[in-house]
């Protein structure tokens, strides 16, 4: 199979940066140091505080983003200076996807009360916008 | 539950016919001591003529320089025997470097429902133990083959890529390797949905 003429985009590669989805590394991101096999890769995380294991793909996600340049069979200080090098959690946390999960992780950590403060500010919010709209079709 | 690597050292109970007994030494895989015990004694009767009644384990991986044990002879075994009594009871033999992918060839033979065979097949693993493990995950797959119906003759790292034989693990070496995961169908908390999942 020649991956330049295929329609996907994500591959599972070295460099490749994951989203781990299970385990006690859940919801952390790494990079992938060493393909296994089919079902398994090396994934090491060094500045997420993810240890270098062995994690089966079916409980990880491929994100867009990519190490360029990684060896084969990388160490954790190789991947850690790329990883710093090419800001990689800078990337992740600015992605649009990051901040979704950051934003239904913080709404699920809400406590009963913080809900009812983000009541009243969409509200207020809700407010100063037919307020602005109102005064703009009259203008 | 996976497999572990122990080293099972034993011998006949000396006699008045042989008062310095040969000593054995045995890598075997298996969950637990007790049924690496048990292993050893089940190829070692094979083997030669000395069984459970009329022999003793010395010991069950406590040193890796058994090689050693069996140049210094009864001397050594006294030594080993000290040793042993002082040192912390863990049992099984670790791997040096549980982070490096190895490959590993395993030769075996194994009794189908037909027949006895020899194999040769190569795992792509982290560990001897895993691969084994693999092992007899795939002989059960494939040939519904059981634990009891395999024996394990030698299992051995393939350091060079080139002296690797099977398709199945060459394709794994080529360099640049990538591929897509198609058709990733996540789970749902509910029967229903209303949108249809993406599966790539």
């Amino acid at each position: 199979m020649s991956a330049k003429d295929s329609n996907f985009k994500r591959f599972v590669e070295l460099g490749r940066v994951v989203l781990l989805k299970s385990g006690p590394s859940a919801g952390k991101i790494a990079v992938i140091a060493e393909i296994i096999d089919h079902n398994r890769a090396i994934v090491d995380g060094p500045t997420t505080g993810v240890p270098r294991q062995s994690f089966p793909y079916k409980h990880l996600t491929l994100t867009p983003l990519k190490l360029t340049g990684l060896p084969r069979a990388a160490g954790t200080g190789v991947v850690k200076k790329l990883v710093e090098k090419e800001q990689l959690t800078e990337k992740w946390e600015k992605s649009s996807w990051a901040q979704k999960r950051a934003a239904v992780e913080k709404r699920r950590s809400l406590n009963d009360f913080a809900r009812f403060g983000v009541l009243l500010a969409k509200k207020s919010r809700r407010d100063q916008v037919r307020k602005a709209v109102k005064k703009a079709k009259k203008a | 539950m996976g497999l572990q690597e122990f080293q099972v050292i034993g011998r006949h109970l000396p006699t008045e016919h042989e008062p310095n007994p040969k000593i054995y030494r045995m890598r075997i895989f298996a969950p637990n001591e007790v049924v690496a015990k048990s292993r050893f004694w089940y190829f070692l009767r094979q083997l030669k003529k000395v069984k459970k009644a009329s022999g003793e384990i010395i010991g069950v991986n406590v040193a890796s320089d058994m090689g050693l044990l069996l140049i210094l002879g009864p001397v050594g075994f006294f030594l080993f025997l000290r040793c042993w009594s002082s040192m912390a009871r863990d049992y099984q033999i670790h791997e040096k470097k549980p982070l490096k992918v190895k490959n590993f060839g395993i030769w075996l033979r194994y009794d189908s429902r037909s027949g006895t065979h020899n194999m040769y097949k190569e795992f792509r693993d982290l560990s001897r133990a895993d691969a084994v493990k693999s092992l007899y995950q795939d002989m059960a797959a494939r040939h519904r083959a059981r634990f009891r119906s395999i024996h394990i003759l030698r299992v051995v790292e393939i350091e060079k890529g080139d002296d690797i034989r099977r398709p199945y693990i060459k394709q794994l070496l080529t360099p640049g390797l990538k591929f897509p995961l198609p058709h990733r169908v996540g789970k749902s908390r509910s029967t229903f949905v209303a949108t249809r999942p993406t599966t790539f």
